[in-house]
């Protein structure tokens, strides 16, 4: 593999890993602990498959994390993780690609951890345009807390916060991220779609930039029924096909409603996010030639000797 | 006062040459026309030929204050010592004014001398405006309660044989009559100017010589007295700069590769200093979207390579606070830079206060043994970067560093330091881990381990904020708690072993020791040295190391029958209503030094939004020692 970290001088490259062909199983680590039926588990054994098929080296991998149910997930692969702060996961990742650009760096929230508490963090993540995979699974509620009403809770749905039921529209997370500026890849996919789940985490990882995907999620203790018109029915959803985006011929005859979309198309893609008669999965955005920040903000190594050597030189301009 | 002014303005009589050991002078305008470039160009040159120079700004809390308003007095206040000088001093002797009404706030915050010489632009005594001259006349008034010596002088008129609008130009004009006042280098003066002004055209480089010129001649005509200040040159190469500069630096020569900070003042002009050179050594600047995130952002730079830093002020502080708790319990290096102001909330932005110690120690939920220390100069804020990178990593853990706006916008002269690689840390080990190696191998005596980063073959393992076990597992016994937490604590044990007890400045017995930290230093010794010249037996301690503290504090106290902080942070009085010996709020060194050593410390603690007074700390150690010894 090539190692693309040019702030730093590496003393050592590691072994050669092409060497070692890494089965999927080498990916798992503790075993996970969401409830049966949790969509964290689909989500993070599709995770696990993308790692295999892309045989990254999980020394070279670092899943980053805030707090919530989903935020669990690092401890649950045998990669580097980084299980930090409630809504705060996007800073840490960045931190780690500016400094490593050569890591590959994931990053797994929540519904609250990332359109809540950390939302600030969210849209100017998006604006940075780092390399990150970044996934945000949404099941509408925050869970691990018990029960609270969260930014894309249904309106209506009763919570242990909102006993009455959710009193505001809920955020709609596609259509924030199509509006900020420099964004480079918006996507969603569902957790009950395995097949849509792995196809687009993995243009997602391929798309350099970064890549949002909302993971549509039940939580089987709070939310269990909030998707249950297009889990039962797949007429309620069409997913978005084509060659730059997600398509996945298995689902053919599943979901017959298709919308042929170029995902380049920024204006089509803002109004189908705005659209809530039917649930979109597909790439909704994507374009690899916006700016990235660990790129633009490049410099190059310096050596300790040549540092030493700079600042001998800035001296003269302070000195009596 | 006008009239005896005028004998001033005299053309023949050879001036009065007044020999001093040092002086005191300030350039104070509105906002923007230029008192602190022309404060900064006179400071640096002094220092340059061979003056002690310690300089601090005036700085209004706005941007653009309206004009001709006391609050809007910005400059530089400038003391001059044939000696070094380690401190603001008391008052100012010579005074340059734009206007009338920022020479009032200062003649209201007691700063000037009561014989102070104020060189003031008189045109407004000339102005269309009756309201302006009604004010200039109520000023002079105001002003001749104290026997100041007031020379009206009519720059602006003097600059229009040079330029066209000379309310941009007579801040040069002012620096060429300090020069000639204080027998300034021309030629470094015209060096000094093409260095300020070096993102500039030619032609305003040559006008702003020009200017200087001509205000040098109009002094040497005009004016009947020169000051002279015996400079003494320096043995060693010196630097001379702010203490932002210094810190941005000690980061470059520490090897430190990101500053992450959103904007705050008085911290910033750190991230100023660094975004204009950092590139050049290989390091970045990155302005964070909130003060969270700029901590977030050097906590995974540091987790997944070289400790990185970020900077800010009291509130930034507060905002970071989580992350800090996150990068102690995970045992993540990280440097942050505080460099205080007055606080609570907003505060004083642009003054200076020490009141963040106790907030840099302990504000955090849950036990976060951290690393504070505190430079006591500007040139060891250069120093403290170096320090503070090796402690974050050797100990694994957050150090803070605190600074100040004192030592942050304050120029002085210090010894060119002496450049080493080996203060910068090593290119990153990424070699597959050795067997058996965890996350956390605390030795179990010192609490230390080896911290692995991403890309060590064998080494996977996820960092969690939750309590975790030395493979970082996630903990569910009380028994694995209490361990960790005497492994994070037991470091600071450790590293205070490794220090050498503090001086005692003066005698190591006496009737009283006064203890300080951060900027206070120069002020604190000087008033030491008068007390003592005066017979009082008084010596004084000063603290880098706030967290651990120092070794042997308790023994050094014990040999003083009083000990007492001098701090800039907010104490009860003893002998204000309702005070107590048992509710009396203390100052925050003082709160700590009890709490360590169970004497009954003392403090003397003000909050003025201004550096100490040597004088003020003087009074203060009369009052606590009657000249003869201890009543």
């Amino acid at each position: 593999m090539s190692y693309a970290c040019h702030l730093l001088p590496v003393l050592d490259q590691g072994e050669d890993e092409h060497e070692h062909h890494y089965e999927m199983s080498e990916y798992e680590g503790a075993r996970a602990r969401w409830c049966p039926g949790c969509g964290d588990h689909s989500v993070l054994t599709t995770v696990e498959r993308l790692l295999a098929a892309e045989q990254l080296a999980p020394e070279q991998t670092v899943f980053v994390s805030g707090i919530g149910c989903s935020s669990r997930l690092p401890h649950y692969l045998r990669t580097y993780g980084f299980h930090g702060i409630h809504g705060r996961a996007l800073p840490v990742a960045s931190g780690i690609k500016l400094h490593r650009p050569d890591l590959n760096v994931f990053v797994v929230m929540g519904d609250g951890d990332c359109t809540s508490i950390g939302s600030a963090h969210w849209l100017h993540s998006l604006r940075y345009n780092m390399n990150l995979t970044v996934m945000m699974l949404d099941n509408g509620i925050y869970g691990l807390t018990k029960n609270q009403t969260s930014p894309t809770t249904p309106q209506g749905f009763k919570s242990n916060t909102q006993p009455m039921g959710s009193f505001l529209p809920p955020l709609n997370p596609i259509s924030v991220a199509l509006g900020v500026t420099n964004a480079s890849f918006v996507a969603q996919t569902a957790e009950w779609a395995p097949a849509h789940l792995y196809a687009t985490l993995r243009a997602a990882y391929h798309h350099t930039g970064f890549s949002f995907v909302r993971v549509l999620q039940r939580c089987p203790v709070f939310t269990p029924t909030i998707f249950q018109r297009a889990v039962q029915d797949a007429s309620n959803i069409a997913l978005l096909v084509h060659d730059d985006g997600v398509v996945t011929p298995g689902l053919d005859a599943i979901y017959t409603q298709q919308i042929h979309h170029d995902p380049h198309d920024l204006a089509a893609a803002r109004a189908m996010a705005e659209q809530t008669d039917r649930i979109h999965l597909g790439v909704f955005f994507r374009d690899a030639s916006r700016p990235r920040y660990e790129e633009t903000r490049r410099v190059a190594p310096r050596t300790r000797a040549e540092r030493v050597q700079l600042l001998e030189q800035e001296f003269t301009r302070y000195a009596v | 006062m006008l009239t005896a002014s005028d004998d001033a303005v005299v053309t023949h009589v050879p001036p009065t040459v007044l020999r001093v050991p040092e002086h005191t002078v300030e350039i104070v305008s509105d906002s923007g026309e230029g008192a602190q470039k022309c404060g900064q160009i006179f400071a640096a040159v002094s220092a340059k030929m061979g003056n002690g120079v310690w300089t601090v700004e005036i700085i209004p809390a706005e941007i653009q204050p309206p004009a001709r308003v006391p609050e809007g007095a910005s400059g530089n206040r400038i003391r001059l010592g044939s000696r070094p000088i380690t401190n603001w001093g008391d008052r100012t002797h010579l005074v340059v004014a734009f206007n009338e009404q920022v020479l009032l706030a200062r003649h209201r915050v007691d700063a000037l001398a009561d014989d102070a010489v104020l060189l003031i632009e008189d045109k407004w005594a000339r102005s269309d405006d009756p309201d302006i001259v009604a004010a200039w006349h109520s000023a002079m008034a105001e002003l001749s309660t104290r026997n100041y010596r007031i020379i009206p002088i009519a720059m602006e008129d003097a600059c229009l044989a040079v330029v066209d609008n000379p309310r941009k130009g007579k801040n040069m004009f002012a620096l060429g009559m300090l020069a000639h006042i204080y027998d300034r280098d021309m030629t470094r003066i015209t060096e000094q100017i093409a260095i300020a002004f070096r993102k500039k055209s030619e032609d305003v480089f040559a006008q702003n010589v020009a200017l200087v010129e001509l205000g040098y001649r109009w002094a040497e005509e005009h004016l009947d007295f020169s000051i002279e200040i015996p400079a003494i040159a320096s043995h060693v190469p010196l630097l001379v700069m702010n203490g932002n500069e210094a810190l941005g630096m000690g980061a470059i020569a520490s090897g430190m590769e990101l500053c992450a900070m959103y904007p705050i003042t008085p911290a910033t002009s750190v991230s100023h200093y660094l975004s204009e050179v950092f590139e050049r050594f290989g390091g970045i600047v990155h302005q964070a979207e909130d003060e969270i995130a700029a901590a977030g952002v050097a906590i995974g730079a540091s987790y997944a390579g070289k400790v990185a830093f970020t900077i800010t002020s009291g509130p930034g502080l507060a905002l970071k606070t989580e992350f800090l708790g996150l990068a102690i319990m995970t045992e993540t290096p990280l440097v942050v830079v505080n460099v205080q102001r007055g606080g609570p909330s907003t505060g004083l932005p642009t003054k200076v206060e020490q009141s963040d110690l106790l907030a840099a120690m302990f504000a955090q939920p849950g036990d976060a043994p951290r690393i504070v220390i505190a430079p006591a100069t500007i040139e060891e804020c250069f120093h403290v970067m170096i320090t503070a990178r090796r402690l974050a990593e050797t100990f694994r853990t957050v150090v803070m560093v605190l600074s100040d706006a004192n030592l942050a916008t304050g120029v002085t002269p210090f010894p060119k330091p002496t450049l080493d690689e080996h203060w910068q840390a090593a290119p990153l080990d990424i070699s597959p881990i050795r067997p058996g190696q965890k996350p956390y191998g605390w030795d179990p005596d010192t609490g230390l381990s080896e911290r692995i980063i991403p890309g060590r073959a064998g080494g996977m393992f996820t960092l969690t904020g939750l309590s975790h076990d030395e493979g970082s597992k996630v903990a569910y016994s009380s028994g694995i708690h209490q361990h960790s937490s005497a492994m994070r604590s037991r470091k600071l044990a450790v590293l205070q072993s490794l220090l050498t007890p503090p001086r005692v400045y003066g005698d190591n017995t006496g009737d009283l020791l006064l203890v300080g930290w951060g900027s206070t230093k120069g002020a604190i010794e000087e008033a030491v040295d008068r007390a003592r010249a005066e017979g009082i037996k008084v010596s004084s301690l000063h603290l880098r190391f706030l967290s651990p503290l120092e070794l042997g504090l308790k023994d050094i106290f014990s040999r003083f029958a009083k000990v007492c902080t001098v701090e800039i942070n907010y104490s009860d009085d003893p002998d204000d209503p309702y005070i107590t010996e048992e509710n009396r709020r203390r100052g925050q060194l003082s709160m700590l030094l009890r709490s360590a050593t169970v004497v009954d410390v003392d403090c003397w603690t003000r909050v003025p939004g201004e550096p100490l007074r040597p004088g003020s700390i003087l009074d203060a150690i009369r009052g606590r020692v009657p000249r003869g010894g201890t009543a």
